[in-house]
């Protein structure tokens, strides 16, 4: 496999954000994934969030696990740091980049077998936690890099390439995340460009654990007749609940919208959440709803999508640490150890 | 009956019943005599079989200062129906019983080559208090009470610490002191106390502090600059994490906020606590997880792409025996393989070998240090016997002119002026690249850190001679640990001598004495204490420099002489193995049998042997 970097040369019309930066500013290297791998999608998606929030690339922690979808963090933001760890285990190492550093924004990751499988602990408990991250799930249905094996959330009945059918019962990690207490919880497709990309900057935005499930086709193992995770089953059973507008504080709002179809949610940072209602009695801030509407219409074999849950008021993990403001990273000696002075008293107590 | 007779030289055991309140009247006794003068080794001993919830605390009064286990018990203080058959059983003839006779027992119950000292604790306890849990807790003390008048203990000393312990809190202080009398007073009304053994005040103990090595090491995880604990709970190690948190609470917390300068995180498991170790030490800060075998087990994927991704990470490593549970609740150093090479692929990681509480403190603010230095795991290799049971040993130090060693991080300046920056380029000759904490410059010094499939600067290549230029890198910064790490020391015999002795961690004191003890029978080895792998120079010149070398180690393979003799490429038949792993501390007396016995066959001639 060779490495392939993209000709450095901007067009010079290429516009900039309120940053300095342009779009290409936010790629990486050329994407050695399946041509119309759903998760390329994804990468683009996340790039074009994080450009119109005018987000300082190298301010970005990539983290991910192992599988295709966790190789793309090395296709996007090129000028973050990024951390492709072991299998299913990237929460943890989130957790722990977190921890130590609070200011950096941190963008997890992950594929259905990595997630659900393999690492539904470490997913889990990252969830309960409430660590500050956003973190994204590509999912398939399959296992893509080791060549299209079920995954854990592949529907039951649902068919494989090779014509089997799986037997056991999925796992919705969206439903899992809600339950487990994440505070921002949503599922999208990664063919609906205009619903994920909202979705990526309302879960930046938002400060706690914020989760996003993608569908996200995989053209090599699971697009063909029988699947469910394929783009034409995902188009004709996707039930959008709603769309985000999300905006910023400093924006007007222009668009007039008829009473009952409009939920407004002021994140913590200031920022203003405009949901337009699909389904006029959804309301996107009630947990319980929100799972059995999920479980619902998951029964009826539909994909339901949008923002499902938000909590206004986020706790997250350094809150509950009670951890001081100023990043870990840059402490030294001088506020981290207590002298000697002290340690001598320690001796003599010891004595 | 001769009866054991013996000043500042003994062995008291007290069996109890957990819970019971025995473990801080237990550590009075042992304390009051520290406070005399007269240096003690006490150990717990807690088996996982609950049944009659059993738990031990062995006291070894020792005037020269030995402080390994010795064996043998002179005094059993048997507080513990359930276990008394086996505890009277292990009294040495001649030695003591001590126990409550409120009920009497059949003689049969009894030996007649012991002296037999029954006190009614139950009865004077009931008579003094009403309160149930005072009856229990008081019963602890009576006995202490007695037994500091059977065996000459100075009350004074005791009742010193009692008003140490409950400084302000007056009527506590006065009871204890009330139940401290009901039994030295009972012994002086109804005992014969001209026992045996006797405690006489001595100068032996110095300045030395009275801690154990899980407390020690977190002490220095404080000190050496930790900021992230990730760990799961596991026997003999999760009183290092708390110790942490308890430090921390009182050292760590920003006096102008109130917020913590430290956090805590309970894991899910092992996998998570070192994921969450090593996600910290990318991001720049010093984290470390506590744990035993079976969590370093579960660790060793993320182990292995720690020494990969070149991240530094402290795994502090309290050894037990075996897997599952039972003889977990006993000592080993039987980790020393599966912790040098853990994981898959060619790795191997640095360890050090703590020999008492001192160097818990002191290796685990080193492991940090090294850890930044090196870029790697580093583990601190302690065990049961050091981490669970307070030891006296020599005062902690810390300069305060020490500074954390951060090593090689390129800073947001040297980016903006242009320096080069290659992740995985060894700039220095010693193996040891540059890294940048995430965040640090707008256009430079980002890189994408993965296991092995990347070139110098970082960048994905699964070319075989890429990879082969990243692995002999490693094994350059590999050498230049050698120079980095705690050095051996010597012990010189006190005549030349052609044999020679290697041991390291928990073994020390019972080596010490082993040696002393050796060298009184005119036995010379010249000694060496391994503190760390990978092993210096002077450690293959020390065996190289002998025609025979004993490796005294508490495991069952000889794990670290597998390890000499295929990293120095040397003679096994010269690397003897001395091998103590039933779960008991190592002694002196075992390590004497078996390398006399091994000497006195070595020096039977071979010819003579064929003649025989
Ligand atoms: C410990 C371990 N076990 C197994 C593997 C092999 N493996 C690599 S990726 C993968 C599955 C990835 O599936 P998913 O997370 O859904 O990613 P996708 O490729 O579908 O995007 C497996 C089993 C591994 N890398 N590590
Ligand atoms: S195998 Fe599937 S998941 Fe992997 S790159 Fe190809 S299409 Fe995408
Ligand atoms: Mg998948």
């Amino acid at each position: 496999m060779t490495y392939i970097a993209k000709p450095k040369l901007h067009h010079p019309s290429l516009t900039r954000n309120k940053a300095g930066y342009t779009r290409r500013d936010y790629e990486g290297p050329v994407s050695t994934l399946c041509a119309g791998c759903g998760h390329d999608s994804i990468s683009a998606a996340i790039i074009q969030a994080c450009f119109d929030l005018d987000i300082q690339p190298h301010r970005v922690a990539k983290l991910s696990g192992i599988g295709c979808s966790s190789k793309t963090p090395t296709y996007f933001l090129g000028n973050s740091h990024g951390f492709n760890s072991v299998h299913g285990r990237m929460p943890s190492v989130l957790t722990g980049a977190n921890l130590a550093n609070r200011d950096l924004l941190y963008l997890g990751v992950s594929g259905d077998g990595d997630s659900a499988s393999i690492g539904l602990g470490q997913f889990a408990h990252s969830m309960r936690r409430g660590v500050n991250m956003v973190y994204i799930v590509m999912n398939n249905g399959v296992y893509g890099l080791t060549k299209g094996q079920f995954s854990a959330t592949a529907d039951k009945g649902s068919k494989s390439k090779r014509g089997v059918i799986n037997s056991d019962e999925p796992i919705d990690l969206a439903s899992l995340a809600l339950q487990l207490g994440a505070t921002f919880v949503a599922r999208s497709f990664s063919g609906d460009k205009t619903q994920l990309v909202p979705l990526i900057e309302a879960a930046i935005a938002h400060r706690g654990a914020a989760f996003i499930d993608v569908i996200s086709p995989c053209v090599a193992f699971n697009n063909h007749p029988g699947s469910t995770k394929s783009y034409d089953y995902v188009r004709e059973h996707n039930e959008a609940v709603n769309r985000i507008d999300f905006i910023t504080k400093r924006d007007e709002i222009t668009t007039d919208y008829a009473p009952g179809t409009v939920q407004e949610v002021v994140q913590h940072d200031g920022s203003i959440l405009r949901l337009r209602k699909v389904d006029e009695s959804y309301d996107a801030n009630n947990r319980i709803a929100a799972m059995n509407y999920s479980q619902e219409h998951h029964a009826k074999g539909e994909v339901v999508t949008g923002l499902l849950y938000v909590d206004p008021e986020p706790q997250e993990l350094h809150g509950y640490l009670h951890t001081v403001d100023a990043p870990f990273n840059r402490l030294s000696s001088r506020e981290l150890c207590p002298g000697s002075a002290r340690l001598a008293k320690i001796n003599a107590s010891l004595r | 009956m001769t009866r054991i007779q013996a000043v500042n030289d003994f062995v008291v055991k007290f069996a109890n019943v957990n819970g019971s309140g025995s473990a801080s009247a237990n550590e009075l006794f042992a304390k009051s005599i520290i406070r005399m003068g007269v240096p003690v080794s006490p150990r717990n001993i807690f088996p996982s079989n609950i049944q009659g919830l059993p738990t031990w605390y062995e006291v070894r009064v020792t005037d020269q200062g030995y402080l390994g286990r010795r064996g043998g018990v002179d005094m059993m203080v048997a507080m513990n129906p359930q276990t008394w058959d086996e505890d009277v059983a292990e009294i040495s003839p001649g030695g003591y019983l001590f126990y409550d006779n409120t009920k009497p027992l059949p003689k049969s119950r009894f030996r007649d080559d012991i002296t037999v000292i029954g006190v009614p604790l139950t009865e004077i306890c009931n008579a003094a208090y009403s309160d149930p849990r005072q009856r229990q807790l008081f019963k602890n003390i009576i006995y202490v009470g007695a037994l500091s008048s059977l065996l000459d203990i100075d009350p004074a000393a005791i009742e010193k610490l009692f008003a140490e312990q409950y400084r302000g809190k007056e009527k506590l202080l006065d009871s204890n002191i009330k139940a401290l009398n009901l039994g030295r007073d009972y012994a002086a009304a109804h005992l014969d106390c001209d026992i045996g053994l006797k405690v006489k005040p001595s100068d032996r103990v110095g300045d030395r502090i009275f801690i154990d090595g899980n407390s020690a090491a977190a002490l220095g995880l404080v000190y050496g600059g930790a900021t992230v604990c990730a760990w799961y709970p596991i026997t003999p190690s999760s009183s290092l994490a708390e110790s942490f948190i308890k430090y921390c609470q009182t050292l760590r917390v920003d006096p102008e906020t109130g917020k913590n300068l430290f956090a805590s995180v309970q894991a899910e498991d092992e996998l998570a606590s070192i994921g969450m170790v090593i996600g910290a030490g990318w991001n720049g800060a010093r984290a470390f997880t506590a744990t035993s075998g079976p969590g370093v087990s579960l660790m060793t994927e993320f182990i292995g792409l720690a020494y990969f991704a070149e991240i530094p990470a402290t795994i502090i490593n309290v050894q037990r025996g075996g897997p599952s549970t039972g003889m977990p609740t006993r000592t080993q150093q039987a980790d020393i393989l599966s912790c040098a090479y853990a994981s898959n692929g060619d790795t191997k990681h640095v360890l050090l070998f703590p020999e008492d509480p001192h160097e818990c403190f002191e290796f685990s603010a080193t492991a940090l240090d090294l850890a930044d230095r090196l870029q790697t795991p580093v583990f601190v290799m302690t065990d049961l016997d050091i981490g669970m049971n307070q030891r006296l040993s020599a005062p902690f130090v810390w300069d305060d002119a020490r500074a954390y060693d951060r090593g090689k991080v390129m800073t947001e300046e040297e980016l903006e002026a242009g320096k080069t920056f290659g992740r995985y380029l060894d700039v220095d000759g010693d193996g040891i690249p540059y890294r940048t904490y995430p965040g640090t410059h707008p256009k430079r010094g980002a890189y994408f850190t993965r296991g092995t499939t990347k070139d110098r600067y970082a960048r994905y290549s699964e070319e075989g001679p890429v990879y082969v230029d990243n692995m002999e890198r490693l094994v350059k910064k590999f050498e230049t640990a050698k120079s980095l790490v705690p050095q051996p020391l010597t012990r010189p015999a006190k005549k030349a001598t052609r044999n020679g002795v290697l041991f390291f961690g928990s073994t020390s004191p019972s080596m010490h004495e082993a040696l002393d003890r050796l060298e009184a029978a005119g036995e010379h080895l010249d000694a060496m204490r391994i503190r760390a792998y990978p092993f210096c120079d002077d450690v293959m010149d020390f065996i190289a420099r002998h025609d025979r070398v004993f490796i005294v180690e508490q495991n069952r393979d000889g794990q670290l002489r597998g390890m000499l003799i295929n990293e120095g490429g040397i003679d096994p038949a010269k690397m003897i193995a001395v091998l103590h792993y039933d779960g008991t501390p190592i002694t002196a007396r075992f390590i004497v049998a078996d390398i006399a016995d091994k000497l006195a066959r070595y020096n039977v001639t071979p010819i003579k042997k064929v003649a025989s």
